[in-house]
């Protein structure tokens, strides 16, 4: 009998992957010395507590060794990457002055589009700065503030002072100070009092140039009973030299205030994506994750909550995606540091074709966090024998007044499974798709709609004739 | 006229090696039920899984024709479109996937022609009606965290819906309660007309007192050992396996 192996396809990068000229009006030599951190910090007109941050968290980043834990990081050299490059762009409100080929970039990854369809407010970042950003006049007359971290730095210099870098101090870890001394870009959303954002805001990080990293930071505040939905979306084309980004998100929701950060992150393979994402989370407020990774060649990724007022709350979504030569390092932490706060974690992560997808978590219980209550689910499917799949949750428990569910599941596809479906007409390959299409659907419903069609899309199943 | 659909000749399966199957021989004609009773290990679950076409069952020798064609070497999905319906021992669970969207699939698939999501809508409300299953089951994934009976019946809804020319009941009745063996029945009997048939393996007989076979067989070691009618099923339940064997296996 002739059989036929089957195989998800990989997620189609053809629009991903278009390249730009790497035009540019001005860059730092690669690499990293206190005299290019003072170089970017000048070509930004920065104040001097802010060179001094970033002098200061260079020599934290030197002192600080590389983490031997998680993924391979031996092939990546800082010292060839280009900390900054500002596009050949100034910052624009209307896209109709944006460059062209920029433009153009962002035309194809669907954005102005989706701002004119669903979004209140989009931002677009390419390379180290952002060269569009535009809010919807009603947010704006409510006290909205969405704009990116360096206007943010000129006009409301005070609250970045309070806020900036307090919740993931350059003192974290190695890429957190990298971080500090070249960050660059991202955005600065403030939500004030009782006002409810009802229709999301967007921003949208592409990375062009080649070697180069990125280091957007981007800071969200949502005062006391204010709501705010955040998606952001990041993408890069493929180049054969190493390209870095190493984020920074600090999110800040307040006392009966809610926040929603979806992120869509589809980088290209030659991409260290070394992010670090924090909310500080007050009394009665609700931090809820939707987190898709599906590119990049190594991720670490742990978005973290910490629920320091009595019964906040955080909710977790993921679902992370490996292929070839992928080593997806992903998971979250909570901090329970509060008394009736609650967390989920719901993740889910499939590898295929030799990719590797790690589940690492963290739930942590204060000794005065009595009354908590946590849920954790992760599960991963292998869709082949040359695939890896590993979770490791950790708990840490400092109290006995919990209520705590936990559950890990790792898998194949059943061939058992498969012939069901089969035995009722259906083909092998549209029986696999709808057994990867069935265990992703729980995330797949929480993600925006234009990213739930992709992510659909991107199960495709192709059939590929051979003799068995 | 008598129209055969399902003929087996001298058929020998194996799995892993192991010979199960040792030349069976089995005519099913148009319209006919048939009872397959057995002792555990007797082959009768391999019949079920080999008829249906899974990969690990390996036919070493002889034939399956169904409809006038030899599908020996046909996969699942091309046999269930030829009309051959098999209702599992242990049906499977499939996350993500709700019942009603994998039928109007499956539909759509052995018919060749696309369902209507409205029309499908009222059909698999329809059938669910008779079946006696709650119209929330619909809208559920496929078999998770369904009781044994709610399988079982699910099974029957797939048959309802599907309706093959000939359905495999593959121990429908073990672990149901009384009320959802006649349920299911009826289910069954639904469906029987003169021209689709049905074959029903089972290792007691309380099916039989729902649905009136026209012949009941006897699967032991691999080979039908003894056919008849309904009889047969009574000698097996007052005699037990061990005599049936004794009297009728060499």
């Amino acid at each position: 009998m002739e059989r036929k192996k089957t195989y998800v396809e990989d997620v189609s990068r053809t629009i991903y992957d278009i390249k730009n000229k790497f035009d540019y009006r001005f860059k730092t030599d690669k690499g990293l010395t206190p005299e290019i951190i003072k170089e970017i910090s000048k070509e930004k007109n920065e104040p001097q507590w802010m060179t001094d941050f970033r002098l200061k968290s260079l020599e934290i980043y030197y002192s600080k060794p590389m983490p031997t834990w998680g993924v391979d990081l031996t092939d990546l050299d800082i010292d060839e990457i280009i900390a900054y490059i500002r596009p050949d762009a100034d910052m624009k409100t209307t896209w109709e002055e944006v460059p062209e080929d920029i433009k153009d970039t962002f035309e194809r990854l669907g954005i102005p589009q989706a701002e004119r369809e669903s979004l209140a407010g989009v931002g677009a970042q390419y390379d180290s700065e952002v060269v569009y950003h535009n809010i919807k006049q009603e947010l704006v007359d409510q006290g909205v503030i969405y704009t990116d971290i360096e206007t943010a730095l000129v006009e409301y210099e005070d609250i970045l002072k309070e806020y900036f870098m307090k919740l993931v101090p350059p003192t974290d870890h190695k890429f957190a100070a990298l971080h500090g001394a070249v960050w660059s870009g991202g955005s600065f959303v403030y939500v004030p009092e009782g006002v409810n954002v009802d229709i999301p805001l967007q921003s949208y990080f592409r990375l062009n140039a080649p070697g180069a990293g990125q280091f957007e930071h981007t800071l969200i505040i949502v005062e006391k009973g204010a709501k705010l939905h955040f998606i952001e979306g990041c993408s890069a084309p493929v180049y054969n030299v190493n390209n870095l980004h190493a984020g920074c998100v600090e999110l800040f929701i307040k006392e009966d205030a809610t926040l929603r950060y979806s992120t869509i992150e589809n980088w290209s393979r030659n991409m260290y994506n070394l992010n670090t994402k924090r909310a500080l989370v007050d009394k009665n407020g609700t931090i809820e994750w939707v987190s898709g990774s599906f590119g990049s060649k190594v991720s670490m990724l742990y978005p973290m909550s910490i629920l320091k007022g009595e019964g906040a709350r955080s909710e977790f979504t993921g679902i992370t995606f490996a292929s070839t030569g992928q080593h997806l390092d992903t998971g979250t932490k909570v901090v329970h540091a509060a008394p009736h706060t609650t967390s989920t974690v719901n993740s889910k992560s499939i590898s295929k074709n030799g990719g590797y997808a790690f589940y690492r978590g963290l739930l942590k219980v204060a000794p005065g966090a009595y009354g908590c209550k946590s849920s954790v689910s992760c599960e991963s499917l292998m869709l082949d024998n040359i695939s890896k799949s590993d979770t490791l949750p950790i708990i840490e428990l400092n109290n006995d007044d919990i209520d705590i569910g936990h559950e890990a599941k790792i898998g194949r596809i059943s061939d058992e499974a498969i012939f069901y479906l089969m035995s009722r007409g259906i083909s092998e390959e549209e029986a696999k798709a709808m057994i990867v299409r069935g265990f992703v659907e729980p995330i797949t419903k929480e993600l925006p709609l234009e990213y739930a069609v992709e992510l659909n899309n991107l199960i495709n199943i192709e059939l590929e004739g051979t003799i068995g | 006229m008598e129209n055969l659909l399902l003929n087996i000749k001298d058929l020998k399966v194996s799995i892993e090696e192991k010979e199960i199957l040792r030349g069976l021989d089995l005519s099913i004609n148009e319209g006919e039920v048939h009872v397959i009773m057995g002792p555990n290990g007797g082959g009768k679950s391999t019949l079920a899984y080999t008829l249906m076409g899974h990969p690990s069952y390996h036919i070493e020798s002889g034939a399956i024709e169904f409809d006038s064609e030899l599908i020996n070497e046909l996969r699942a999905d091309e046999r269930a479109k030829k009309g051959l319906f098999l209702s599992f021992q242990y049906p499977e669970e499939i996350s993500g996937v709700t019942v009603e969207d994998f039928l109007r699939t499956a539909k759509a698939s052995v018919t060749g022609e696309m369902q209507g999501i409205i029309s499908f809508k009222k059909l698999i409300k329809e059938k669910m009606e008779l079946l006696e299953m709650k119209e929330e089951y619909a809208t559920r994934y496929l078999n998770v965290g369904f009781s044994g009976g709610e399988k079982k019946k699910n099974e029957i809804l797939q048959m309802s819906i599907l309706e093959p020319k000939l359905a495999i009941l593959d121990e429908t009745d073990s672990g149901l309660d009384v009320d959802a063996i006649r349920i299911v029945a009826e289910g069954v009997n639904k469906i029987r007309d003169n021209k689709r048939s049905i074959l029903v393996i089972t290792h007691y007989n309380k099916l039989l007192d729902y649905i009136e076979p026209d012949f009941v067989h006897i699967l032991m070691d691999g080979k039908i050992v003894k056919s008849g009618g309904k009889e047969l099923a009574m000698e097996i339940d007052e005699q037990g396996y061990e005599n049936i064997r004794a009297k009728y296996a060499n």
